[in-house]
């Protein structure tokens, strides 16, 4: 209790509640506006927050983090265009509640349940994190190590279809990370005699090249074009309380964001589905479901919504990010020299419950702001295309040169920015490639601490839990290739599937 | 759930025109790293295998060549999508607006954050054909808004123009040495 009430204490200071309102309402604002999602907004953010306090600045961060998919579901249920990846199932039953004149309490239905799901997820997390705090220092080197590696295997076997592609890219992050100066024995590691590569690739460079100049690029070069309008009249804050109806969904799909977004990798779009199964499978009307189940609704808002808070602990508790948005703000911690590990939980479980208490605020401040303004969302959303792309490559601009004014540092995040395009427009996954540098930095710190005290291989799992993590690998390659089989005999039709549901992925 | 039948459909991708040429290039990049190994890396005396400052790169760049192998192997034997010349011809296009990028770095330390962000976002967007004076007004209003939020509010790191040293000594020019 006195760590919560530490916490509280902590985040009660004027720099974080402005951190927490700008974060919070430009996260909606941004999450709304189709092609430009959160991890744009971090990417550009992410340089000016270092000079912050740690709380601050993770508070804006995660401000936007969590608040972007309540934006995103506004886009998705009136014009059929989620406004951030995760809101992709939202438009499978929310578009067809606006058809048939339910727009008011879709929109409800959605906000109601992300913040349900943003809530409940929090609360858990909040009685959790005493037990976590007892757990996470039992992950020492090979634990982490094993994680970290995990992490890479999941983000692979994740994208299917694209397996081979997702590999080639994780393994590119991770040789990414290995350039330059190395610190044990001072070798150079593919410098080829360049200066400004003997300081490495920044991952900061890297990061907004891949999210922010890419989707400039990306938006410049097409046709331009503009949302369309849809006018929502009534009242919000009734129509969210529509949610309680469906208590028992709600319910189901935080628990299931919780469960899922705290392995790396996965989180969202698992949660997402197996909420939607579940809710699906216990409806009384489940031919409803992709028609405008009201049920449907809640299951993906619900679920997506719970996932930020439980993407934190693998972040928090064991430094270990499963997604981009998380290792974006593991550089916050770096800058400031504060590594977080199994040592954070342990010494400074007030600094956990702050980010927890930001998060709950969070989540009160958004549905306030949602519930009076949805009109008036729909109309800043209608900015062209094309012109949204030159806001972003100016944005962009500030991200990388203030960094440390360099010119090479400029010149990579554009090349980052073309590479990140070609596989944007190629549906190839950018998340690979920022999950290999970082984890791929973990990894090779970690395996050769461990390795000190491992004589034979079995050493290396010779606890509980890297003897689970273990498993855990050996258990996603198989199920990798068990699902490839089963697909095949099954030999389904390409065109029976949703070919373009990744098509907003990467904004 | 008329469109999505299992849980792969929400993670699966589909190929599309231009795979072959993302797959021969990654392909060839890989090689590439590899053959430079020998030159780029260092294998050390008296040091355990997972010390050594080359395992990592090798790790890696082992994966880059076998996933990039099998990747080009899947395109080579999988459906020609048509597409692919107009495709490429994207990214190409994409180049100029990398250019612009650069011209904008270039331009800030010798005109100032301020002057530059104004001529960039102006001329970009009359380049991207936004015609009439609404148009130019958000223009300006935007890089006006970025630069004040970022540079006078936020104080991030970004140099004062040289331009603004020829103007005469003065509040003036402090000021925009400052914040503008």
């Amino acid at each position: 209790m006195d760590a919560f009430l530490s916490g509280l204490h902590m985040i009660l200071v004027p720099e974080v509640a402005l951190a927490l309102l700008v974060g919070s309402l430009g996260g909606v604002i941004i999450g709304a506006i189709p092609g430009v999602g959160a991890a744009v907004a971090i990417a550009i953010l992410l340089p000016a927050t270092f000079s912050f306090e740690p709380i601050v600045g993770l508070t804006m961060l995660l401000g936007i983090y969590g608040s972007s998919m309540y934006g995103g579901s506004l886009p998705a249920i009136l014009i059929n265009t989620p406004g951030t990846p995760v809101n992709a199932l939202t438009t499978y039953d929310g578009h067809p509640m606006t058809k048939r004149g339910e727009a008011l309490r879709a929109l409800g239905l959605a906000y109601g349940a992300s913040f349900v799901g943003g809530i409940l997820s929090i609360v858990a997390l909040i009685v959790l994190s005493p037990v976590l705090a007892k757990v996470a220092p039992m992950f020492g080197s090979r634990e982490i190590f094993l994680a970290a590696l995990l992490g890479i295997v999941l983000v692979v076997v994740a994208h299917r279809g694209q397996t081979f592609a997702a590999g080639s890219l994780a393994a590119f992050g991770v040789f990414l990370g290995t350039i330059g100066l190395e610190p044990v024995k001072y070798t150079q590691r593919y410098t080829f005699g360049f200066d400004f590569l003997a300081s490495g690739v920044d991952l900061i460079v890297v990061v907004l090249g891949l999210f922010a100049v890419s989707q400039a690029f990306v938006l410049l070069v097409d046709p331009d074009h503009a949302p369309k309008s849809q006018h929502v009249s009534g009242n919000m804050f009734k129509a969210m309380l529509g949610v309680f109806r469906h208590k028992r969904i709600a319910s189901v799909g935080s628990s299931f964001g919780v469960l899922m977004g705290m392995i790396p990798g996965v989180g969202e779009f698992t949660a997402q589905f197996l909420t939607y199964t579940y809710a699906q499978k216990t409806s009384k009307d489940p031919d409803a479901f992709g028609k405008g189940s009201p049920e449907g609704l809640v299951a993906s808002e619900s679920a997506n919504n719970a996932v930020p808070a439980a993407a934190m602990i693998p972040l928090l508790a064991l430094g270990i990010p499963g997604e981009a948005l998380t290792a974006m703000m593991l550089s916050v911690f770096y800058v400031h020299n504060v590594v977080p590990g199994p040592g954070l939980f342990r010494d400074h479980l007030d600094f956990i419950y702050a980010l927890y208490i930001a998060m709950i605020l969070l989540n009160v401040l958004v549905v306030i702001f949602v519930g009076l303004s949805s009109n008036l969302l729909m109309k800043i959303i209608q900015i062209p295309t094309r012109f949204l792309g030159m806001t972003i490559l100016t944005l962009a601009f500030v991200g990388v040169y203030s960094l440390r004014n360099s010119v090479t540092d400029a010149m990579l995040a554009a090349g980052f920015g073309l590479l990140g395009l070609v596989l944007k427009r190629q549906n190839l996954p950018i998340v690979p490639i920022i999950l290999g540098i970082v984890l791929g930095g973990i990894m090779e710190v970690k395996l050769r601490s461990a390795m000190a005290r491992v004589k034979t291989p079995l050493d290396f799992v010779d606890r509980p839990i890297a003897a689970f993590l273990a498993f855990a690998i050996v258990a996603m390659i198989v199920i990798h290739f068990w699902g490839i089989v089963r697909e095949r005999r099954l030999s389904e039709p390409e065109s029976a599937h949703d070919h373009d549901i990744h098509d907003s992925q990467q904004g | 759930m008329s469109r999505i039948k299992t849980l792969q459909d929400l993670f699966r991708r589909y190929r599309r025109p231009g795979d072959f040429v993302i797959a021969f290039l990654s392909f060839a990049f890989a090689l590439f790293l590899a053959a430079n190994l020998p030159f780029q890396t260092t294998w050390v005396a008296r040091t355990k295998l997972f010390a050594q400052p080359a395992f990592w790169p090798t790790v890696a760049i082992a994966f880059m060549v076998l996933f990039s192998t099998l990747h080009m192997i899947g395109a080579l034997v999988s459906e020609r999508i048509p597409g692919r010349l107009a495709e490429v011809m994207q990214w190409i296009r994409a180049i100029e607006y990398a250019l612009w990028f650069m011209a904008y770095v270039l331009l800030v330390p010798i005109l100032g954050y301020l002057p530059a962000t104004l001529v960039f976002t102006v001329t970009l967007t009359l380049r991207l054909g936004y015609r009439g004076w609404r148009w130019m007004l958000a223009a300006v209003v935007f890089g006006a808004a970025v630069v004040i939020l970022f540079k006078t509010f936020l104080h991030v790191k970004i140099p004062s123009g040289a331009a603004y040293e020829l103007m005469p000594p003065g509040a003036l020019r402090s000021f925009f040495l400052t914040y503008l």
